[in-house]
């Protein structure tokens, strides 16, 4: 059915067309709107969903873990600080092989206090676990939710996934969504290791060094694991559902000699921009990165690569061009633009192909040194 | 694409007003976004929100620079903005007044959305709401259909007055 909804409300529809069992959240701006919206559904009885309002967004990932390991579905969003005050959670929660879905709306670190977009919060979580996906219009909030739950639920994955979305610019734009009837896409979520009363087990023990190596083993095991199960998901969602997704959306990469790779929103755009480029004679494309995590293998044999990071690491760079860097020798530009809600445009993506400097970290909006 | 700008104040409607739109420009069969601009907003400050329309997906989140449209739900935001910046040659100009306003090179209406809310009483917390009756002036400026702004109206509000406070300010705008 065709409507229109905001990003937020976009998340919120999906979840509850998966009926988690629980929802604990703790609310922040940009991302109230899902638990609001998620909250009047469960108020509203629309869905079984036990909503727990908690103090703390550690207490949000906390109450999450204690009910996913009875093999409940269980949800929940955040951001920015709201994130960061997760982290000994987050960690857990993969640690313990919770297959929790969780939206974040990326938003900047403070201080200096700033509510608007960028991804240095869930890039600080890249080491965590957990699957991350970033998207980049309304409909694919909502299509990335529902396919989240699938993948993390699976036997073959049994990690949680973390759908990000950016701060303002698509949580809080309207465009039109077009929902699925569902069915059986999302089947019951069968959690090996819930607790069973009948069959008492002990729980986050000690393990010695001898066992600890093997239990994060598992877990990159399960995350190589992930990309069959990403790809057999998103084969069966074109099947069902018409839309096709992949580890990147690629424009225009057949012939290009230079391509622009960006995350969520800028990833969207820098298609005007190829578009632009592509009149003025420039053979561009563009690669919207979707998974961070796991990273994909990307194919950029003989390419001139812009990437474009609306994060960064200090005293490294860009979190998004260094991980590109170590997997392929081609030439990287890369630029830091976008920070804090940093307006950035298609024709300023487009100046950063034409006046790329191959080696080079350029930041967008500094006027010295750079 | 047809982008336009709506310049309004906290708590009047213009974000709702930009949302109303964008739905009704898909009922139309349009593509459409409607993006407010979210800065530290309070009650009665100037806020912009934008809104795209167009035959194709729209690609774009950055902020319209060149609107072919500006709204100005507030005469006042004019004493302290320049709605006019950026507004393409020719551009049209929708204010919300009883009396009209002339700007050279562009082309301007206006219908008092005002005093349309009041006589159908549509008050929320002491502001007049204009979210409604300015979908009716843009349908007759042909924005976006008739019936597509009705329809996207009773989608979004059950209080039939909305629709008859469109119907009024279809009747009265004056170009």
């Amino acid at each position: 059915m065709k409507k229109i909804a905001t990003g937020n409300k976009a998340v919120a529809e999906a979840v509850k067309q998966v009926v988690p069992s629980v929802v604990a959240a703790y609310p922040i701006t940009p991302q109230t709107e899902i638990v609001e919206q998620i909250a009047e559904f469960v108020s509203g009885k629309e869905i079984p969903t036990r909503y727990i309002a908690v103090e703390s967004e550690h207490s949000a990932m906390a109450a999450c873990i204690g009910a996913s390991i009875t093999g409940a579905r269980t949800f929940t969003a955040t951001s920015s600080h709201g994130l960061l005050y997760m982290h000994e959670m987050t960690n857990w929660a993969a640690g313990a092989r919770l297959p929790i879905v969780m939206a974040n709306v990326n938003r900047s670190i403070g201080p200096g206090w700033n509510i608007w977009a960028e991804h240095t919060d869930s890039l600080q979580e890249r080491d965590t676990g957990w699957l991350q996906v970033y998207v980049s219009t309304v409909q694919e909030a909502y299509d990335a939710t529902l396919m989240a739950f699938r993948i993390a639920e699976h036997n073959d994955v049994l990690l949680p996934v973390m759908v990000n979305l950016d701060g303002f610019l698509l949580s809080h734009i309207m465009q039109p969504l077009d929902t699925v009837d569902l069915g059986d896409f999302v089947p019951p979520l069968n959690l090996p290791h819930a607790i069973d009363v009948k069959n008492p087990a002990g729980y986050g023990g000690l393990t010695g060094p001898d066992q600890h190596f093997l239990v994060r083993w598992d877990i990159e095991r399960s995350m190589r694991d992930s990309v069959n199960v990403i790809e057999e998901t998103e084969k069966e969602f074109l099947k069902r559902f018409g839309r096709k997704y992949g580890f990147t959306e690629d424009y225009q990469c057949g012939d290009a000699d230079v391509i622009v790779i960006a995350m969520g929103t800028l990833g969207k755009e820098a298609e005007v921009a190829i578009d632009l480029l592509r009149k003025e004679g420039i053979k561009a494309g563009s690669m919207r990165l979707r998974w961070f995590r796991p990273f994909p293998q990307l194919d950029l044999k003989g390419r001139q690569v812009v990437v474009i990071d609306r994060d960064y690491s200090f005293g490294h760079g860009g979190i998004l061009a260094k991980s590109i860097e170590a997997q392929t020798k081609e030439p990287v530009f890369s630029v830091i633009a976008g920070l804090g809600g940093q307006e950035v445009t298609y024709e300023d993506i487009a100046d950063f192909v034409r006046k790329r400097r191959m080696g080079e970290e350029y930041w967008f909006g500094v006027k010295v040194n750079v | 694409m047809f982008e336009i700008r709506i310049h309004s104040r906290g708590g009047q409607g213009g974000v709702t007003a930009a949302r109303l739109l964008a739905l009704a420009a898909i009922h139309d069969g349009k593509y459409a976004t409607a993006a407010p601009f979210y800065g530290a907003e309070r009650r009665g400050a100037p806020i912009v929100s934008f809104v795209r329309i167009d035959d194709r997906p729209i690609r774009i989140y950055s902020q319209i620079k060149k609107p072919d449209m500006v709204i100005v739900l507030d005469a006042s935001v004019m004493d302290v903005v320049d709605v006019l910046q950026g507004l393409k040659s020719g551009g049209k100009i929708l204010v919300n007044s009883q009396q009209k306003k002339a700007f050279s090179g562009f082309s301007s209406s206006n219908a008092d959305l005002t005093g349309i809310a009041l006589k159908e009483n549509l008050v929320v917390s002491g502001s007049p709401i204009l979210n409604t009756p300015v979908i009716g002036a843009l349908a007759k400026m042909g924005i976006v259909s008739v019936d597509s702004a009705k329809k996207a109206i009773r989608e979004m509000f059950s209080d039939e007055r909305n629709v008859r406070a469109a119907e009024t300010a279809y009747q009265e705008l004056v170009a």
